[in-house]
């Protein structure tokens, strides 16, 4: 991973069904005091209420909270989207949640939360897309790229369900085709730029 | 989708000029989204075309107002929500003689016709007054006409369900067609109006405002503003109840409510 030099103000990871999984993976030995702040869409029910946060948090060091509306966007955090709302980020790098119709089918989507993420943070975000089966985060991580941004998709070789990143992909917004272990290992050695 | 921010300040300015609709608080990210969906659909290619559009041509600008002012809605969204008040609120509204509840966004009106049903079933409603207000003119005919369609029923049924409903859901309703109406004796209290919650005043005392997933669509300026209003607007131990992605965390009243429901969101004024 030679030749990673830009600092990243944020990261922006998508994904859906064997979502869980991969995401544990990847942010379970991040530590407490992870300097770069780390925003999640994961599709989800809307019955699920905090269910994700809690399996998450049981995994990880880093501490996993639901997205509050209004709230500051700060390191050693990662902020998951609430199921049913859209999660954006406004240009004061706070959130704010939408219920407006579902994008993809899906509430909350991907591709809203890049977007608004990658028009705020520019050459400083990374997009990264996990497993899954629906193509939602194309668009975005295509838009994460218009604005300099670094763009990640875990191995569809690798995923549970390669669809997601394989529509991003097929986008050619996609710099980096990597497992979860390289992005893994990739999230450690920026918080040390 | 990322406006010039000039432009877009000229533009909600330029429209809160000519119809007096202010967007200029409103949470920017989500607005950008709003608009630019506007534009997508009618192939607008740059902000200041949209604005010559829509500031000549008040079909079209309605059509703004219906994309800008999210309408999503549904019966018993959040059936814990409904059942907390059910439980919380309405036992302790039973002593007053005679019970004023604001619905503020009340969108096309399935949350009226919610709030409806549960002071029918506790006997409250015969001395309710609903008064019931959103910008959305259209939305607000649509809530007026109470018709919906029947395809939603399923799942209304079952939120009603969940806000522990105490009758079969479809007494409430007849289906026509592919729709439903909801019985006439709803309605009976219900005072339509319009009111904008972002430039109007507080119009009357009430012991229970509702405003869900309104505003969250607000900056925190506007939705300090809105909060205030509300405290003006409720008799001392008035209730509010906000969506459950709301709070009042970051408003100046804070301290002035005590919460009831922290998880549904519902407070009492001190
Ligand atoms: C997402 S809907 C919420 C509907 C309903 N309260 C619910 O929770 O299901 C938001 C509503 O707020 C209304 N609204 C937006 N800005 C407003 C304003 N300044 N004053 C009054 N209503 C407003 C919109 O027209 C829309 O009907």
């Amino acid at each position: 991973m030679q030749g990673i030099t830009q600092k990243y103000n944020a990261i922006a990871i998508g994904t859906s069904a064997g979502g869980l999984f991969a995401l544990s993976g990847i942010l379970d030995e991040l530590p407490a005091g992870y300097p770069i702040p780390i925003m999640v869409v994961q599709h989800r029910s809307k019955d699920q209420k905090d269910l994700l946060e809690e399996v998450l948090q049981n995994k990880c060091k880093i501490r996993i909270k639901q997205a509050d509306e209004k709230e500051t966007i700060k390191g050693g955090f990662v902020y998951v989207a609430p199921p049913d709302y859209h999660l954006l980020v406004e240009a004061d790098k706070t959130f704010s949640l939408s219920s407006d119709e579902a994008v993809r089918f899906s509430r909350p989507s991907i591709d809203v939360l890049f977007e608004t993420a990658a028009i705020v943070y520019k050459d400083t975000l990374a997009g990264i897309i996990l497993t899954g089966a629906s193509s939602d985060g194309a668009a975005g991580i295509t838009v994460i790229k218009e604005y300099g941004g670094l763009t990640i998709a875990q191995d569809p070789a690798e995923a549970q369900f390669p669809f997601m990143p394989e529509s991003s992909i097929q986008t050619k917004a996609v710099q980096h085709i990597w497992t979860l272990s390289e992005i893994k290992k990739f999230l450690s050695e920026i918080s040390n730029i | 989708m990322n406006f010039d921010n000039k432009e877009l300040k000229d533009l909600l300015e330029s429209v809160r000029f000519v119809y007096g609709y202010d967007f200029t608080d409103y949470a920017e990210a989500s607005v950008k989204r709003r608009i630019d969906h506007f534009m997508n659909t009618r192939k607008i290619t740059a902000l200041e075309k949209l604005g010559k559009m829509i500031l000549h041509d008040e079909k079209l600008f309605e059509e703004f107002i219906q994309e800008v002012s999210v309408t999503v809605t549904e019966m018993f969204r959040d059936p814990v929500f409904y059942k907390s008040i059910r439980e919380n609120v309405l036992k302790r509204l039973a002593t007053y003689p005679f019970i004023k509840i604001w619905i503020a966004g009340c969108a096309t009106g399935e949350e009226i016709y919610s709030i409806a049903i549960l002071l029918q079933e506790e006997g409250l409603l015969n001395r309710s007054v609903i008064y019931a207000t959103d910008i959305n003119q259209k939305s607000l005919q649509i809530a007026k006409d109470g018709v919906y369609p029947v395809e939603n029923m399923k799942a209304y049924t079952a939120n009603y369900q969940k806000a522990h409903g105490k009758k079969s859901f479809s007494e409430y309703y007849k289906a026509k067609y592919n729709s439903v109406m909801f019985d006439k004796s709803l309605k009976q209290n219900i005072v339509f109006a319009a009111h904008n919650l972002a430039v109007d005043k507080s119009f009357n005392e009430f012991q229970l405002i509702i405003c869900r997933n309104v505003l969250i669509y607000f900056n925190q300026k506007l939705q300090n503003k809105v909060i205030n209003l509300f405290y003006e607007s409720l008799c001392p131990f008035g209730f509010l109840g906000l969506g459950n992605k709301e709070s009042l965390l970051f408003t100046d009243r804070k301290k002035y409510f005590e919460e009831i429901d922290r998880k549904e969101k519902i407070f009492m004024k001190k």
